[in-house]
């Protein structure tokens, strides 16, 4: 506590730009997971291909790509957009499989009768599955804001400024309040994210509200009969 | 007036759902497609929004043949309900009635004061509009599809087995009130179920089919009870059992109309407004 008060300003300005990194890749995984998402589920022999090579994406080890970025984007190697584009990369590799498999969990008897009383394919897609895919894409994209925001600290080790420095800093004066102060701020922020998101989905989605509790009360019922 | 002229429906795994198939289909009259499941019945109602398309043949409305016309346009001018009513489980009441005025560009607030106008209609308290399907009851919800159904006020009415889940009582329900609305609106309805007594309370028409979309009789149901084609139909009617298989027992107290199960159906009166 000492530690933190005497360096508050400092660890809030790590906060800031800790926030500021993290969201970007969040919102930008998101939505080019969409169209992704829904080529792979809508051409069902792209299915295979798209959802592997996202998912190999997730396999490369975020250290090197952090060095490899700037010779490809051509940045200079402090640049946080670095940061931002390898976590997007990453956030795409979780969200694009949850996307196809969202888009697929949207009951065909009401795509069915959508088409039947005269939606076009894309105000179907916009105003019906999209909608409906809604709790499993919330699902995949609160995975991907905490992902997400402990990544950020990795930048750390590039020199891109997050609370991932307080790791660093703190191994290498032997400081530990230092490591807990930037481990207790990454888990708020991953928190205070996840809150917004679930926030956000209750406000987009009021139908679903009867039937997280409809759905919560038959497992728990099946729980029950169980044991 | 729809009308099927050698219509085949060939899937691609081979299977011949209906063949060979012509039918008139009268307009403001309620014609009724009969069969147990395979018989194409619910084919060729979807042939005629173009949810299917046959593999040969064609299929006309007021003379025009469907292939002629847009998909999504000649959707939005037809009525459709569904088993299962299937509503979209996240709009609510009102906005579910209003979807297809709200897809031809209608006004916000008008399509909505008709849908509540509709509620009325089918007999929905207005109280309900802002429920989701979901904490509808199975009759409410089938309510709701028939008022959807109804809400660009179509000429033709396509209706797939639209009370086959709800329970006996509540469809005795909905059937009687299809019939008082029929009176009212005049709409040409074609209707699929697998249920020989709805097809003959409500059809105007009754089309009965075998497996593979082949036509085993049509008719009235008066004419198709009283004189079937052949055995399939006769014991697909239950002509020759049960309740349909009636005849008059005489007992010391006067004549009974027995059924085919012994039990008594009911007395011979005198035709109403008849007699000497």
């Amino acid at each position: 506590m000492t530690w933190l008060f005497a360096n508050g300003d400092e660890v809030w300005q790590l906060t800031l730009s800790h926030i500021a990194l993290s969201i970007a890749p969040i919102v930008l995984g998101f939505l080019i997971s969409i169209p992704v998402g829904w080529v792979a589920n809508r051409y069902r022999a792209s299915r295979g291909t798209l959802l592997s090579v996202s998912g190999i994406l997730y396999a490369i080890p975020s250290l090197p790509l952090f060095f490899m970025l700037p010779s490809l984007l051509g940045t200079t190697i402090l640049d946080p957009l670095n940061v931002s584009f390898g976590l997007t990369i990453y956030a795409l590799a979780l969200m694009v499989r949850t996307t196809a498999d969202a888009l697929d969990s949207v009951s065909t008897d009401v795509t069915f009768n959508a088409t039947a009383v005269g939606f076009s394919a894309l105000r179907r897609f916009w105003s019906v599955e999209l909608p409906l895919a809604g709790p499993v894409l919330l699902a995949g994209l609160r995975v991907v804001s905490v992902s997400t925001v402990s990544l950020v600290t990795v930048g750390s080790l590039l020199g891109v400024p997050s609370l991932g420095f307080l790791f660093i800093d703190g191994y290498q004066r032997y400081n530990p309040p230092e490591i807990i102060v930037g481990i207790v701020v990454t888990v708020v922020i991953a928190l205070v994210f996840d809150a917004l998101i679930v926030l956000a989905g209750r406000a987009l989605m009021p139908w679903n509200r009867g039937a997280d509790v409809s759905r919560a009360r038959r497992a728990a019922a099946r729980a029950v009969s169980a044991s | 007036m729809i009308e099927f002229r050698s219509v085949t429906k060939r899937f691609p795994d081979g299977t011949v759902a209906v063949a060979d198939f012509d039918m008139v289909m009268p307009s403001r009259k309620i014609t009724v497609l009969v069969g147990s499941s395979g018989s194409g019945k619910t084919t060729i109602l979807r042939m005629i929004n173009r949810m299917v398309d046959p593999t040969s043949g064609s299929v006309e409305i007021d003379g025009q043949s469907v292939r002629e016309l847009e998909p999504v346009r000649l959707r939005r001018s037809i009525g459709y309900v569904m088993q299962n009513s299937g509503l979209l489980p996240h709009r609510k009441v009102v906005d579910n009635i209003a979807t297809v005025p709200l897809l031809r560009g209608e006004k916000r607030a008008t399509a909505r004061d008709r849908a509540l106008e509709l509620m009325d209609t089918v007999g929905l308290d207005r109280s309900l509009a802002d429920r989701y399907p979901a904490q509808l009851s199975g009759g409410q919800q089938q309510r709701v599809g028939v008022a959807r159904g109804l809400a660009v006020d179509p000429n033709i009415l396509l209706m797939d087995e639209p009370f086959g889940a709800v329970d006996p009582l509540v469809r005795a329900e909905l059937q009687q009130e299809l019939l008082h609305l029929q009176k009212g609106l005049d709409k040409t309805v074609v209707f699929v179920t697998h249920d020989i007594d709805e097809a003959f309370l409500l059809g105007d028409k009754v089309v009965i089919f075998k497996t593979g979309g082949v036509v085993a009789q049509v008719g009235a149901p008066t004419e198709i009870l009283s004189n079937p084609a052949d055995e399939f139909v006769a014991s697909f009617v239950g002509a020759d059992r049960g309740k349909r298989a009636l005849h008059i027992e005489r007992t010391s107290a006067g004549e009974v109309v027995v059924d085919g199960d012994g039990r008594a159906a009911g007395v011979m009166v005198p035709e109403a407004g008849g007699g000497a």
